[in-house]
């Protein structure tokens, strides 16, 4: 593999072609805060938090480390006046919805963000997709995924598949910054499928009786305001 | 019909067509243009259709694209001398018909000056059209999109022939090149630039795409060429394929538009009959061919990734830009997106040359640009001029000025992602890089008049609110960013307004326009920025209001 | 009737993936809404997981998930229609059918529904039932537009 050096934060990084910044920053030493990124996941590039400053042939941009490509030569600054205020105000925006959730307790800390900035969210789920994307791409489930558009965006479980996946699972739960995605399973479950583990486990004592089908009442998830 | 296997059967096919047809056989075109036909032009046509249908040869009717004067619609365009008649109804079709028998006009349905009286009965006479340089529009009055001869007949497909017949893929790409085209979308980017990307990539199987989503509020110059003149469109997408490499086509537009998606159709199932779409195209060993895909109603989908997402059947979600479409696009392989327009103006600069091409428009900024006129203006319609007019020439000349008699506020362009000028700057040029730096990037072409009762306040809000329904909630900044920006808005055109909110406006704007995964959301707070820049006594006065009562 | 065709629109899709959005819009064309068991039809004939049909399902309001009345009625809410007075257009709607954007009555007579632009600009501003395009509009002429229907 080719090596390239780019310089990070005044160091000099030794990283291999095909490497993201992060990737590099990492393997370094060198801390990025992140959100929504995760080892065993595709990078997705939602959360904004990993943006750093880049200078290449003289021009500086933004961008996402968690996706942006280790280039010979390049210069990069995980902190900055600019970087820093991106991040204060994510951290903001994102703890409308979750002032709790202990990542982003942490960051405002750092950052400086104020978490009584915006107006309280009805969701405290940040979007971060997590647990969505780890149902698809490790699982390859889909019990859990986006629903909606836009600021009314989701992340709902999809209450036919989750009934018979998500009890013998649970592995999004520990993933879920802002235990969302726990919350949001029992919802689906008291809902759409109530009493369904204690009916398994009585089943599972009686194996020669046959598994009880729970029929699934077709409970809208939506309650939202809709556009 | 038999397949054309080579340029010559092509020109000859041409010719036989041309020597069928008389130029002085009168005919009468109307138009089925979106706001033609709201206004019922379809009862005006087939009046037309039914009293001609007993004459026999004597006379043509002719359905055709948009002409372009949409205010005065119905429009009717009788050739030959080119006689426009406007808001013309199903009960004027005997008068119109008796007189272009005779070689007569009929005076009451021509164009008469608001404020002088003074009729034109010419189209080169007529205000509207006499100050533009109709290079692409000008050919619609003169063809019905379901029949390809019509475009034939107007030297359609000869670039493509020449591109094919004279000239390597590498010679094609470089008169593109030296010709400046620039993305007619919204981006302004070089087009022979990008062709030369996608030219360039390793892999072997290339796209190419026809951007026709539109969906930028207040232009409709896209689909009213696709859906007048689709073959224009093809011919230019055929000719780019063959520079860049490209064996597959797209064509994505909008899923609204009945008549677009037949016409599209139509023009394809035509264009592979006569040989032009398949394999071997006029013996040239070239082979394409293309698809007509659509959207389903959202905004965000028009962006170049997150339509390459959809074409391939998922959400449209972008892509964050490091990974250039033009190297791995649509299912990873290099995809060459462009407008409808930028495609359209490939024949005429394959045909009369890059120098000729560049002769026309501004230094940096070449050829013309369709502009769709609209808002508070008295003759809205599509028109095209030479990059580089002023835009007063836009305003006055061929608008007409403000209705109503008001006076003019505000000139907007580039829809929920561009900015407003105030009336001062209106002797500023149509050009890219220009209108840029004032704040007001020209977007794809749709320009809107603001009188003087216009609320700035409430437009931004009203542009936001837009974006916010058409993120697709993917990033951060955006979603939430564009939720805040909103909801202070909302506030102080409530009277509600707070201290500080300009400058909490102003630092979500900043986050907001770095920080956001596309285009959607990094220009989203363009069109405020604008307003800080030249209306900003206005925000600061309806802030007031809020911050008073309290 | 519809069953069938919807059932014909799956089938002609079966086993091609990325033809799910063509076959959403050929069953929301067709049946007016989409209804659960056939996304999950879909889901099965087209080998894509049922959360992404329901995904694009629900990211579009092109689709409806809930059953839509017999008619549309559709204001453009688009820059030059706003600036034009879609506003009153849409107050006069509302007050007219007692329906929000979005909303159908309990008749399934109309659904109501604002979106942007529809490129008839110049006519602005716009209301749409069925497709048909209402143009230069005013309030106090809609009530006749919308008694035409039943």
């Amino acid at each position: 593999m080719t090596e390239i050096v780019l310089t990070i934060d005044d160091r000099q990084v030794k990283a291999e072609a095909g490497m993201t910044v992060l990737q590099a920053a990492q393997k370094a030493g060198i801390y990025i805060p992140t959100l929504c990124h995760h080892e065993q996941l595709e990078a997705y590039g939602g959360c904004r938090l990993c943006m750093v400053e880049v200078e290449s042939r003289g021009w500086t941009s933004y961008v996402v480390s968690c996706l942006y490509p280790v280039a010979k030569d390049i210069i990069v600054r995980t902190r900055s006046e600019k970087v820093d205020r991106i991040r204060k105000v994510l951290v903001e925006e994102l703890m409308a919805h979750a002032p709790d959730a202990p990542e982003l307790v942490k960051l405002a800390e750092e950052y400086g963000a104020d978490r009584n900035r915006f107006e309280k969210e009805a969701s405290f789920c940040v979007l971060c997709g997590l647990c969505v994307r780890y149902c698809d791409e490790v699982k390859k489930k889909n019990a859990v995924s986006f629903f909606d558009n836009g600021s009314v965006r989701q992340i709902k479980f999809v209450p036919e598949v989750a009934k018979n996946e998500c009890w013998d699972c649970q592995e999004c739960f520990a993933l879920c910054p802002t235990s969302y995605a726990q919350a949001a399973y029992l919802l689906t479950e008291a809902l759409a499928f109530p009493g369904q583990r204690k009916i398994a486990s009585r089943v599972a004592k009686k194996a020669a009786k046959p598994r009880m089908v729970i029929p699934i009442m077709a409970v809208p998830m939506t309650g939202q305001n809709s556009h | 019909m038999p397949k054309l296997q080579s340029a010559a059967e092509l020109e000859k096919f041409r010719a036989e067509l041309l020597a069928k047809r008389s130029s002085t056989k009168p005919c009468i075109a109307v138009c089925a243009g979106a706001a033609c036909d709201g206004l019922d032009s379809a009862a005006v046509a087939a009046a037309f259709k039914a009293a001609a249908a007993p004459l026999g040869d004597k006379l043509e009717v002719r359905t055709t694209g948009c002409h372009g004067y949409c205010e005065k619609g119905p429009n009717v365009v009788v050739t030959p001398g080119d006689i426009c008649y406007f808001e013309v109804s199903p009960a004027d079709v005997p008068d119109v018909i008796e007189a272009t028998l005779k070689g007569e006009v009929v005076e009451r349905l021509v164009y008469k000056d608001p404020k002088t009286g003074v009729k034109a009965v010419h189209m080169q006479e007529v205000p509207f059209y006499k100050h533009q340089t109709r290079l692409l529009i000008g050919d619609n009055p003169k063809i019905d999109p379901m029949k390809i001869d019509d475009y034939l007949a107007v030297g359609g497909y000869a670039a493509l022939v020449k591109a094919l017949s004279t000239m390597s893929p590498e010679q094609v790409l470089d008169e593109v090149k030296k010709a400046n085209l620039r993305g007619r979308g919204g981006g302004g980017f070089p087009a022979g630039m990008k062709w030369e990307t996608t030219r360039n990539a390793p892999e072997k199987t290339k796209y190419v795409i026809v951007n026709g989503h539109e969906g930028e509020s207040a232009a409709f110059m896209d689909r009213a060429m696709l859906t007048g003149n689709p073959h224009k469109i093809l011919e230019g997408l055929i000719i780019g394929a063959y520079a860049i490499g490209a064996q597959k086509g797209f064509m994505y537009t909008r899923h609204d538009m009945p008549l677009l998606e037949k016409h599209v159709r139509n023009a394809l199932a035509q264009a592979a009959e006569y040989g032009l779409l398949g394999k071997n195209i006029l013996g040239s060993g070239f082979d394409f061919e293309c698809e007509l895909h659509f959207d389903v109603g959202i905004f965000v989908s028009g962006e170049s990734s997150a339509l390459m997402r959809s074409i391939e059947g998922n959400v449209p979600e972008p892509r964050p830009k490091y990974i250039r479409t033009s190297v791995s696009g649509i299912w990873d392989k290099p995809s060459n997106l462009n407008n409808v327009e930028t495609w359209a103006n490939v024949p005429q600069i394959i045909s009369k040359g890059a120098d000729w091409f560049t002769s026309i428009g501004s230094e940096k900024s070449k050829g013309t640009k369709l502009v769709s006129l609209s808002g508070h203006v008295v003759n809205s319609g599509i028109v095209e001029v030479p990059m580089g007019t002023p835009l007063r020439t836009l305003v006055h000349d061929i608008g007409g000025g403000v209705r109503d008699g008001k006076t003019l506020k505000a000139i907007h362009f580039g829809g929920a992602m561009g900015g407003s000028i105030p009336a001062e700057l209106i002797d500023a040029p149509l050009d890219f890089d220009g209108m840029s730096k004032l704040g007001a990037p020209i977007g794809a072409g749709g320009l809107l008049l603001m009188d003087e009762d216009t609320d700035m306040v409430e437009v931004s809000r009203y542009l936001m609110d837009f974006l916010t329904k058409e993120s697709c909630g993917k990033c951060v900044p955006c979603r939430e960013g564009m939720k805040q920006m909103l909801q202070i808005l909302t506030r102080i055109t409530e009277g509600q307004g707070k201290a500080g909110d300009i400058e909490r406006l102003q630092e979500l704007i900043e986050v907001t326009g770095v920080a956001s995964l596309c285009a959607l959301g990094k220009t989203s707070g363009d069109p405020l920025k604008s307003m800080f820049r030249y209306f900003k006594p206005e925000y600061e006065a309806r802030i007031a209001v809020g911050s008073d009562a309290k | 009737m519809s069953e069938e065709t919807v059932n014909a629109i799956i089938e002609k899709y079966r086993g091609q993936p990325s033809s799910l959005i063509h076959a959403l819009v050929e069953i929301q064309h067709a049946n007016h809404w989409l209804p659960r068991e056939v996304m999950h039809q879909v889901a099965d004939a087209l080998q894509v997981p049922f959360a992404q049909v329901m995904q694009i399902a629900s990211f579009y309001k092109t689709f409806s998930l809930t059953p839509k009345g017999r008619h549309e009625v559709h204001v453009c809410t688009g820059m030059t229609c706003h600036l034009r007075g879609a506003a009153k257009l849409q107050a006069k709607v509302e007050e007219l059918t007692g329906l929000k954007d979005g909303q159908t009555d309990a008749d399934a007579k109309f659904t109501f529904a604002t979106g942007a632009c529809l490129g008839s600009c110049s006519i602005a501003p716009e209301l749409i039932v069925d497709g048909k395009h209402y143009g230069r509009m005013t309030p106090d002429r809609i009530e006749d537009v919308l008694k035409q229907y039943e």
